[in-house]
């Protein structure tokens, strides 16, 4: 053991738990954003991401992402079980970055849910989350998270040899996210009623919660992406909290103009948009370069949750117009705002005189990364969906999927108690308080 | 005895209840209820989309009272709640056979 920066690695293990309390907010945006009748059955979907994807990505996921490359596609197994104790990457213990790039894998996979709202069946989701893990995140991850050198010799293809930029994952967490929600929706079908009927979010509060432990966990995610406590990292920060702030202001407008109000639910998705736009681009931008970001994230997500009204399918929670959309625009114009002044690692783009180059990369690196993770998604979905089944029948649906696939309800408000296994009226029955006789 | 069933708009209720205070009486049942009536629903814009709602919040008054005050009851019931806007409700009278106190087991007029 030698070579440890301590400042360094309590840096990255504070950024990782800041990153693992996204899922559990994430779990509270989608859950407030469903009806009360299938709350349990979203947050349960994101709970077991933490679990099934945890395992995969301890046991051998991590191994495939950060191995040695074969031909910049896929790690190799070296890394496999992760006991790794007396290995030092960049001068923080390999344990520590695994356990921050898991939150990454695990926050990705539990995103996809948001498409699937009310609808899903929980086991066959759990083997999707697992497959689709092991078949989509595990590669993509590789080719642009694992860079020559870094923690080991040889790297992925998209970040070396095509030299695409993303800092903090807008191709492997926000493009791959949305993409796969596509595919997702669509194999899937849409929900009964939808969209006709009224939808609308059960519990904005949690909502607004989930958003704010997301923004709080992302700090983590795009700072913490520096791996190292310092001047890159800082101007993570303040590019984040930038592109937010300019997001949350710009989508309200627009929603009052279109729409007379400007809702909770709009606030929320607003600050999520900003994010994910300046996920890819927070270590390579200055303030200007956020502000463009963060205010173009904010129209454009909003725009194109109006898209799937039009084109019919039924992502219910906007994760392709939020993550997908998002994704490709903090992407795209990373290409325009990139500055080589704030990271020596970075590149200039068009407006800071580096030409069309980058631009073109970028573009090459979103097309890629849209069709790996949407055609092996829906290859996946379908062939769950033709084998053991991915939905709940119909009648089910209408009762509430948090009866039939979890035997609970959410809220138990009902004097009588009608609602949940073995919990009729007879059973809860207590005596009146003294004064009331 | 007749029990007086009134479907009013939820903002109407605080008059309601002080006008029916007034004339006398003494207890009521109100309920959160949904529907439509003529006027059917209406559409509202979130999110982007636009939904039909079918389904018209309001809320439920039921009153007993003696048939010596019915009349009076339904026209202050009807006056509390107008406003002369489509959507205003209905009140709606219905003849009651027997009320019987359960703590007494008085019935009639007496229980209540």
């Amino acid at each position: 053991m030698g070579g440890i920066d301590t400042g360094d690695t309590a840096y990255v293990l504070g950024c990782a738990a800041l990153v693992m309390l996204m899922t559990p907010g994430l779990a509270f945006f989608y859950g407030g954003m469903v009806r009360a009748r299938s709350v349990l059955n979203m947050m349960m979907m994101s709970l077991v991401s933490l679990g099934v994807i945890g395992l995969i990505w301890v046991l051998f996921g991590f191994s495939l992402v950060f191995g040695d490359s074969h031909a910049g596609l896929i790690g190799g197994f070296e890394f496999a079980g992760l006991r790794q104790v007396d290995v030092v990457v960049g001068g923080v213990p390999l344990q520590a970055f695994a356990m921050f790039q898991l939150m990454f894998a695990v926050i990705t996979g539990a995103l996809l849910s948001g498409a699937i709202a009310d609808r899903a069946r929980f086991w066959p989701w759990t083997l999707f989350v697992a497959a689709w893990t092991v078949v989509v995140y595990l590669p993509l991850a590789h080719w642009i998270f694992s860079i020559d050198g870094a923690v080991s010799e040889h790297g992925g293809w998209l970040a070396n040899t095509l030299g695409a930029l993303d800092f903090a994952g807008g191709t492997a967490v926000e493009i791959n996210s949305g993409a796969s929600a596509l595919a997702l929706a669509l194999v899937l079908g849409k929900r009964p009623g939808w969209p006709h009927e009224p939808m609308r979010p059960h519990n904005l509060p949690a909502v607004l919660m989930g958003a704010g432990l997301l923004w709080f966990g992302w700090f983590g995610f795009n700072a913490g992406s520096a791996l190292t406590a310092g001047a890159v990292a800082s101007n993570a920060f303040v590019t984040t909290m930038t592109a937010s702030a300019a997001a949350v202001l710009s989508w309200l407008v627009l929603e009052h103009r279109l729409d007379g109000r400007p809702t909770s639910l709009g606030g929320a998705s607003a600050a999520v948009a900003g994010l994910v736009g300046i996920t890819p681009a927070c270590g390579y931008v200055d303030t200007f370069g956020a502000l463009l970001i963060g205010l173009v994230a904010g129209l454009v997500c909003q725009l194109a949750i109006r898209l799937k009204y039009r084109l019919g399918y039924d992502d219910s929670l906007d994760v392709v117009a939020i993550h997908g959309v998002g994704g490709v625009t903090g992407l795209a114009l990373l290409g325009l705002v990139s500055t080589h002044a704030v990271n020596p690692a970075g590149r200039d783009g068009l407006f800071y005189g580096g030409g069309f180059g980058l631009l073109g990369v970028q573009a090459v690196a979103i097309g890629v990364a849209a069709a790996w993770a949407f055609g092996l998604s829906a290859l996946l979905a379908w062939i769950i969906r033709r084998t053991i089944g991915f939905r709940v029948p119909e009648h089910v649906e209408a009762g509430g999927i948090d009866e039939s696939e979890h035997a609970e309800s959410a809220y138990e408000y009902s004097p009588l108690h009608t609602t949940g296994r073995g919990s009729g009226l007879l059973s809860r029955h207590t005596e009146p308080a003294e004064e009331h006789r | 005895m007749k029990l007086i069933t009134g479907i009013v708009k939820p903002f109407a209720l605080g008059d309601v209840k002080t006008a029916l205070e007034r004339l006398g009486v003494l207890g009521m049942t109100v309920s959160e209820v949904q529907g439509f009536g003529r006027q059917k629903g209406h559409t509202e814009v979130y999110r982007g989309a636009e939904y039909a709602v079918d389904f018209v919040p309001k809320v439920r008054v039921e009153v007993v009272v003696d048939d010596a005050i019915a009349d009076r009851v339904v026209d202050a019931l009807v006056d509390a709640a107008r406003t002369g806007k489509i959507g205003d409700g209905k009140v709606w009278v219905t003849h009651v056979e027997q009320v019987v106190r359960v703590r007494t087991g008085e019935r009639g007029p007496d229980a209540l």
